[in-house]
């Protein structure tokens, strides 16, 4: 015998929130989130830190890159839930005075026009040469290939690798 | 010296009080100052602030606040216009600290960022209200030593007296700011300019390079609100029911609705451009709860009828009906193609064009079109609103102030004064942010909500909400006589829904029989400026067109067209035509020197272009090589005639950008629709340029005169399409006539 039961029409979705204590730009920090809340909103809207910009949430625009136990990611596509005790670097954590070599080189070429991707490119410059000091061109493009500037200002943003690189 | 009267600057000398002590809104640390932020070199905070006008405070110690008036969209004219005024007033660039304006109407002229033509028409009321202030302080001075106004000179912030009396600004601030504005006052000659012509950082450059907020993106206020939007998937349908339990029953949801941006009977001005007047909203504690809850909800769409909407635009009160229907690429195409057949509307004939048509030797005839294309700026649609019983404050993206405070302030049945909008600093803009649908959607879910709240939209609500670059279509067509002179030339251009043909610009005014028509499709999908409106299309059209005629005629390209400008100077055909002859021939005889044009380039091959828009004179050059039918730019030259270039490495900064721009959209660029639903909707399928697919190296020269300046954000983007597809004929054999041109080319796809 079968037993039919009436549900009423509604997905109820419950998430649990839980608790996660995140080591973010040297500081402990404790956030109540849902797991699957991507690094990029933990970061923007319990943190304060906007400088990680929400471009595409897909990581196919690089804007939201943060270092992520010394590597360049997309916070877009990291859940809270797989952070653990990893470190976490925001561009707000790349330096103290915004005097980082990559930075510096940034402004030496004046690289931005509306200047909304250029944290995302920034964090990735620097994650490369911490694991490249000296690439070549060819290992600049790939590596940046990953960040749109949609303002075209590519030639710049290379530039001011190199002059980074040079400057380790 | 010349002597300007201030009564063109009638806004900007309307004080709100004489003296504006302290009452700083801003902590130092978030103004843009013009030193690094060194300890030996940090400016440090006045006392007390005089205001001598709407642009310029003075510190008692000498520091200076300059006002920029305009949105910033990244062509930096939170430096240029400031560094314009600094001129005039004879400050050290170093003692500036540069503020945003609010949207300021009773204070400043035009907060219009659009049109490349911020520099342009701020060049004089800048220049006025900087010398303005310095008359003011020579006054002052004169008025304290009882000495002649005539005696005293200025030199970085410092009044100095033959006698070898001086003071600095700060000290003489405050008598300043009391008296009367004067009547007339001088300009420094060009000559003597020391601030313009040099190159200044940008103001916001650490605030950019260390992630501060600068953004709508990254507003943030106690107690905010948190708003998504659902749009129709398709143009052509609108919302029929919602059924929201289950997104309600998400964590983080307050409330779910809809609303109307516009009602139906609004008399929309040319900026109110919005498909999806009726949206769903969701709104909740955090971004990813909203947006997490926006996918829970379940709605009903049905299609549009026929409908009509009043729309004040330049031309007057118009009826425009918007057809119901879904459209697709593949539909406007065939369409397109039967229309570009048919005679059009006729925007200008000079001679006899049918007739030399028929006398002539030769005959070329191409067709051109263009896809539709979104402007992807890397911040998507945004805007914070706070709107109360009797007030509404607006803080987000937006290139026309003016336009949605006129718009919201009719919505809510609020007087304009009411209604306050800061300016952000925007994510990109090209165009889109003249459109300001997003402002008035925040200020009435602010006001159903009745909360502040930041309405963000998803990137895939932001490139599938219209406001486009149409698609567009030309048929040019030439005729030779038998020693290859050009004859004839008839340009029939269409498109959905308008055309791009300019009817006046060259070759008009060089081709004795000459004829231009226009045709447009109605629809449904929402079109608005996008980085050089028009031009954007037919300078590459007529370009490539061009190119393809100078080689019918067994002519070199640029030999071509300055042998046609020397027709157009010497013996004009009609009146009416739209460039000066001169700054035309001017840049491409520059970008031939610079591209040393006609030596052998080896391995390498070039393409020429040139066009004159939004007042500005551009030519170019692009070197490629191809490898696996992947082309590579190795160098592009750009010679620029757009009078005084304010801050040289900026406005070089602004050219390399729109010839990167430029390729990409040649290359990639491209929004196909289907069934009334854009296929694309992020950066996955939506191609944008990439770092390994720009050139290697830009020049970017400038003609050197004393020409009232003009702007730089659009006039680069046009030529582009053209001199890659003459470069890509050289490289390939084959003309390139359907943008974008990779599909043609096979283009590998990029690595990610």
């Amino acid at each position: 015998m079968s037993l039919s039961l009436k549900i009423p029409n509604i997905i109820v979705n419950f998430t649990t929130m839980a608790i996660f204590n995140l080591n973010v730009n040297g500081k402990r920090q404790e956030v109540d989130v849902d797991p699957k809340t991507p690094m990029l909103w933990v970061l923007r809207e319990h943190l304060s830190l906007v400088g990680t910009k929400y471009g595409c949430g897909i990581a196919a625009c690089g804007a939201c890159t943060i270092h992520f136990d010394g590597n360049a990611v997309r916070s877009c596509q990291l859940p809270v839930s797989a952070v653990g005790e990893k470190a976490i670097i925001t561009i707000e954590g790349l330096s103290e005075n915004g005097d980082h070599p990559v930075q510096k080189a940034w402004l030496e070429h004046d690289v931005a026009q509306c200047g909304y991707c250029q944290t995302g490119q920034i964090m990735t410059a620097a994650a490369l040469l911490n694991d490249n000091p000296n690439p070549s061109d060819s290992e600049i493009e790939s590596a940046m290939n990953g960040n749109i500037c949609r303002c075209g200002t590519y030639l710049r943003i290379k530039a001011a690798v190199k002059t980074a690189s040079n400057s380790k | 010296m010349t002597i300007v009267k201030t009564t063109i600057n009638r806004r900007s000398f309307l004080k709100v009080s004489a003296l504006a002590g302290g009452g700083m809104m801003l902590s130092f640390s978030w103004l843009a100052g013009c030193t690094p932020a060194r300890e030996d070199t940090a400016l440090t905070l006045p006392e007390e602030w005089f205001e001598m006008n709407s642009y310029i405070k003075i510190g008692d110690n000498g520091v200076v606040t300059l006002m920029s008036p305009n949105p910033e969209f990244g062509t930096n004219v939170k430096t240029s216009m400031p560094m314009i005024l600094a001129e005039e007033l004879d400050i050290d660039w170093k003692d500036v600290i540069v503020e945003q304006a609010d949207f300021y109407p009773e204070r400043f002229e035009r907060q219009f960022t659009g049109g490349s033509q911020g520099i342009r028409q701020g060049w004089k009321p800048l220049r006025t209200a900087g010398a303005t202030a310095r008359q003011m302080l020579r006054e002052a001075a004169a008025k304290t030593w009882n000495v002649p106004v005539d005696e005293i000179t200025t030199e970085a912030g410092m009044l100095l007296h033959t006698s070898g009396k001086k003071a600095g600004y700060g000290e003489m601030a405050s008598v300043a700011a009391t008296l009367p504005v004067p009547k007339e006052v001088p300009w420094k000659d060009i000559s003597d300019f020391n601030i313009i012509g040099n190159s200044k950082k940008n103001v916001e450059g650490l605030n950019i390079v260390t992630g501060k907020p600068l953004f709508g993106m990254d507003h943030h206020q106690e107690g905010m609100l948190m708003a998504m939007i659902v749009h129709p998937p398709s143009f052509g349908l609108k919302v029929k029911s919602v059924d929201d339990a289950a997104a309600r029953a998400m964590p983080g949801v307050s409330d779910v609705f809809t609303i109307k941006s516009l009602q139906d009977d609004y008399e929309r001005n040319s900026f109110d451009t919005n498909a999806f007047t009726e949206l769903v909203v969701v709104t909740g504690k955090t971004t990813w709860e909203v947006m997490n809850a926006k996918k829970a909800l379940t709605v009903e769409w049905e299609q549009t009828s026929d409908s009509q909407i009043v729309v004040i635009g330049w031309g007057g009160k118009q009826t425009v009906t918007i057809p119901a229907g879904l459209e697709s690429t593949d539909g406007h195409k065939a369409r397109m193609e039967e229309m570009s057949k048919k005679p059009a509307n006729i925007l200008r004939k000079d001679g006899d064009p049918e007739a030399a048509f028929k006398k002539a030797a030769k005959v070329l005839e191409r067709t051109y079109s263009a896809p539709y294309l979104a402007h992807n700026t890397m911040e998507p649609v945004n805007c914070f609103a706070h709107v109360t019983a009797d007030e509404v404050e607006l803080y987000g993206p937006t290139q026309a102030p003016e336009f949605v405070a006129r718009t919201v302030s009719a919505r809510l049945g609020l007087p304009m004064e009411k209604v306050h909008i800061r300016l952000a600093r925007m994510g990109g803009g090209f165009g889109l942010r003249a459109y300001g649908h997003h402002m008035v959607e925040a200020a009435v879910i602010s006001q159903k909500a009745k909360a502040p709240i930041k309405l963000v939209y998803t990137r895939e609500d932001d490139m599938t909400n219209g406001i486009y670059r149409p698609t567009y279509t030309a048929t040019y067509r030439a005729a030779l006589d038998k020693d290859n002179n050009l004859v004839a030339f008839h340009v029939r251009g269409g498109g959905i829904p308008e055309h791009a043909v300019h009817a006046n610009r060259f070759p008009a005014g060089a081709v004795d029989n000459y004829l231009a028509e226009g045709w447009a499709l109605p629809s449904n999908i929402t079109i608005g400026a996008f980085r050089a409106p028009r031009s954007n299309f037919i300078a590459g059209a007529e370009q490539s067109f061009l190119d393809e005629l100078a080689e019918l005629a067994g002519k070199d390209p640029i030999e071509f067209r300055l042998q046609l400008l020397a027709r157009a100077k010497n013996n004009p055909v009609g009146s009416d035509n739209d460039y000066d002859v001169d700054r035309y021939a001017g840049v491409l005889e520059l970008v031939r020197e610079k591209s040393k044009w006609g030596e052998m380039q080896g391995g390498v091959h070039r393409g020429v272009s040139a066009y004159f828009c939004h007042n500005t004179y551009v030519a170019q050059v692009i070197d490629l090589t191809m490898q696996n039918n992947k082309p590579t730019f190795e160098k592009v030259y750009a010679a620029v005639d757009c009078g005084v270039v304010v801050n040289p490495d900026a406005a070089a900064n602004m050219g390399e950008g729109g010839i990167v721009d430029g390729i990409g959209n040649a290359l990639f660029g491209e929004l196909t629709f289907r069934d009334g639903a854009p296929e694309k909707s992020n950066f996955d399928t939506y191609r944008l340029i990439r770092q390994v697919e720009a050139p290697k190296s830009i020049e970017v020269h400038f003609v050197k005169n004393d020409k009232d300046p003009t702007g730089l954000g659009e006039p680069l983007f046009p030529p582009v399409f053209a001199a890659v597809a003459n470069a890509l004929y050289k490289a390939t054999g084959k003309r390139f006539y359907d943008q974008p041109f990779g599909k043609a080319l096979q283009v590998s796809q990029s690595r990610m």
